[in-house]
């Protein structure tokens, strides 16, 4: 018996207009894996993520989901993707933003709910009863009847995780998380996300913050060229990097320690 | 120099009351049926569909760039005989109010919703909701905030326009002012104290669009230009 | 629907049509000229560092921006000659009306416009010992008026759309002569739908001009 991978992702492709940013990605992301991706800004590290949950639909290979390949194939062109296929993909991988996009006008519970009630129609108070259970997970059950402008960058992360994950995702994809806060929120995040990790769930995360990503992922990416150009566990990338391009893009990140 | 008797104004302002309800009626008839409207126009003309919103496009472009008197003189005078119905100043003017303030209503509407945030939208899909869930859900909620003072303007304007349905008969507040000033030949009085009770309505409901938006403005949530 | 389209009808009246159209454009350029300049001057009025300019100026925006303008036109038509020493024809009426209330309109946007540059460049003016006209017709002015170019495109607008309202006191312009012209033939269908069309025909250009120009502000250029 094999563990099924939750994603494969074979020959991944992506342009907009002219410009290939994805030029053909190949990874499996087993369960429980934390994978890490690192790489130069515009290396289309966000795009890569973005296709995984078709924010950004592909435009070339194939992403199979729990055994599902997503999208139907079409003869000499991309496969075609339609709206309920992906709806129904995007509540099993979820999303944290760099900039949280947490809705304004709603409550840091109602944040949390509206996944469960409106996509998945879930009644009101088991909708509630889980919701708490996902602040509570990231130390914010005391804010929940709060509005998303009272709170700071960092408890505002905090929110947008719980909210992924209240619809009990199988893959949760982190893009920049930290990136947007003040130096001193960023420890209350990561480590949230470390708690995450710790419980075993699958993540993938593009970071800049290598010293994070060393001591959680088990598994590290380095981007460039729109491919992955070097993959391996953090000791062998970070460490001890083959590729020359990863050698570079770490000599110019030095300061971290692990 | 001229004596100024506003007895027959006073002695007649049933006349005057009867003709602002007309006015009033009119107003609230356009706006119940135009935001509504303008909602659809809005939606239409945003959608990814060419066959909804070019057409969408094309009726919002046309009442806005066309005089609204040349407007309710084509419903009044001409759509009855395209149509084969019987039709009254109050119809006329109706249809014509609620489909020229629809095409401006969804202007507000387009630029509210288009004002939210990428970011807003994103989020949205990445918890699994469809479009038109998001729309419902997270974007007009919050664009709705952001358009008040910019609907409430629009309001204000369309009051104004109402004037024009005293063309075809329908008894507005300048309708009753035209008559009341023929029966006591006293025009002065009359549109003097007609233009006067038109600007402490508007003035008033323009000033309460002020506090609103000075409120907005405040929490940083509004569109007006 | 089996209503047989007759534009020959029409087209035939074209004369009375054609000097209804040069009757709209005379009332809009009346009121486009003199409801732009008293605008500038009521704006700048409104904007001065003197009060009795200031407070006039403000009722008199105040008031004409909060009451319609058929009121106004209707003021002047069937009020004003009573008071006034002399006649009052259908066109100065209408124009008195449309002119009164487009100054106040264009008014807040001059207002606008010129309180929308950055304070430094009145600072800038002064360093150079101008004086306070000077600084307002050769630095603050040029730069707000393009500022306000599709405000004031959009005002322009509204003023062409307006002028229809002189019909209503018998002012021969393009919407009365239809009007006559449906009332001798029986067809106010195709009467009021060429009318309909010449007003879109003229204006939509004119409309695409301000979305190039909003476009173009909000790329900030
Ligand atoms: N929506 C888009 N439209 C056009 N180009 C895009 C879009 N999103 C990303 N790109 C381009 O793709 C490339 C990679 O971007 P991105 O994935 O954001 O990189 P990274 O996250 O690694 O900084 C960049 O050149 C960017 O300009
Ligand atoms: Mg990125």
């Amino acid at each position: 018996m094999s563990i099924e991978p939750i994603l494969t992702i074979r020959g991944l492709e992506k342009s907009f207009a002219d410009n290939d940013v994805l030029r053909g990605i190949d990874l499996d992301v087993m369960p429980g894996d934390c994978i890490a991706i690192l790489g130069a800004s515009g290396s289309g590290k966000s795009t890569f993520l973005r296709c995984l949950n078709f924010m950004e639909i592909p435009t070339g290979g194939e992403i199979t989901h729990a055994g599902t390949t997503i999208g139907t194939a079409r003869a000499g062109k991309p496969r075609h993707y339609p709206e309920t296929e992906l709806t129904q993909v995007r509540q099993k991988v979820g999303m944290v933003f760099q900039q949280f996009n947490l809705f304004p006008h709603m409550t840091v519970l109602g944040n949390v709910t509206e996944g469960l009630r409106t996509v998945q129609r879930m009644d009101k108070s088991s909708a509630e009863t889980s919701a708490r259970a996902e602040l509570t997970r990231v130390g914010l059950a005391e804010k929940a009847d709060e509005y998303p402008s009272r709170l700071s960058g960092g408890q505002k992360q905090r929110v947008a995780i719980a909210r992924a994950l209240a619809l009990a995702p199988d893959l949760m994809l982190f893009d920049e998380p930290t990136s947007a806060l003040d130096p001193e929120l960023v420890g209350e995040v990561l480590n949230v996300i470390r708690g995450i990790a710790d419980e075993g769930r699958t993540m993938m995360l593009v970071t800049h913050e290598v010293g994070f990503a060393y001591h959680v992922a088990n598994r590290v990416i380095f981007m460039a060229d729109g491919i992955i150009q070097e993959i391996g566990p953090p000791e062998q990338v970070l460490k001890n990097p083959q590729n020359a391009r990863t050698q570079a893009f770490l000599a110019r990140h030095k300061q971290f320690e692990f | 120099m001229y004596e100024w008797d506003f007895s027959a104004v006073l002695d007649n302002s049933d006349l005057l009351w009867q003709g602002l309800v007309g006015t009033l009626t009119i107003t609230g008839t356009a706006l119940a049926f135009g935001l509504p409207l303008g909602l659809l126009l809005a939606l239409s003309r945003l959608s990814p569909s060419r066959w909804l919103a070019w057409p969408a496009g094309f009726v919002i472009e046309f009442f806005r760039t066309t005089p609204p008197l040349v407007q309710l003189f084509w419903f009044f005078f001409a759509l009855p005989i395209l149509m084969d119905i019987q039709m009254t100043p109050f119809l006329a003017a109706a249809i014509t109010f609620s489909i020229q303030s629809s095409a401006f209503f969804a202007e507000v509407f387009r630029a509210g919703i288009v004002s939210i945030e990428r970011g807003q939208w994103e989020a949205a899909r990445a918890i699994g909701m469809q479009r038109p869930q998001a729309m419902r859900r997270i974007i007009l909620p919050q664009a709705v905030k952001r358009m008040i003072p910019a609907f409430t303007e629009r309001s204000i304007e369309l009051m104004k326009t109402t004037t024009l349905v005293a063309t075809v008969s329908y008894a507005d507040l300048l309708y009753q002012a035209n008559e009341l000033a023929q029966k006591t030949f006293r025009p002065i009085e009359v549109f003097t104290v007609t233009a006067l009770i038109y600007f402490v309505v508007i003035f008033g409901l323009s000033l309460c669009v002020q506090g609103i938006e000075r409120r907005l403005a405040v929490s940083g949530d509004s569109t007006v230009r | 629907m089996d209503y047989v389209w007759d534009f020959g009808s029409v087209y035939e009246y074209r004369a009375a049509l054609w000097v209804g159209l040069i009757n709209t454009l005379r009332i809009f350029g009346i009121c486009l000229f003199a409801g732009l300049s008293l605008g500038l001057a009521m704006g700048l009025a409104r904007y001065s560092i003197r009060r009795w300019l200031r407070w006039p100026a403000a009722c008199f925006i105040e008031f004409f921006r909060n009451t319609p303008v058929l009121v106004q036109i209707f003021w002047f038509y069937f009020a004003f000659p009573i008071l006034a020493p002399f006649e009052i024809s259908a066109l100065m009426a209408a124009a008195l009306g449309i002119t009164l209330n487009s100054a106040a309109f264009s008014a807040e946007i001059f207002r606008g416009g010129i309180q929308s540059i950055d304070p430094g460049q009145w600072e800038a003016g002064r360093a150079i010992g101008m004086r306070y006209r000077e600084i307002m017709a050769r630095i603050i002015l040029p730069q707000a008026v393009r500022r306000m170019m599709p405000a004031l495109t959009n005002r322009g607008i509204e003023i062409f759309k307006m002028t229809t309202l002189a019909s209503a006191i018998a002012y021969a312009d393009l919407l009365h002569q239809a009007r006559l012209i449906a009332s001798v033939n029986f067809n106010p269908i195709e009467a009021y739908t060429v009318v309909a069309l010449a007003f879109f025909v003229i204006l939509y250009p004119i409309v695409r001009v301000t979305y190039v120009l909003e476009r173009r502000m909000a790329k900030g250029d």
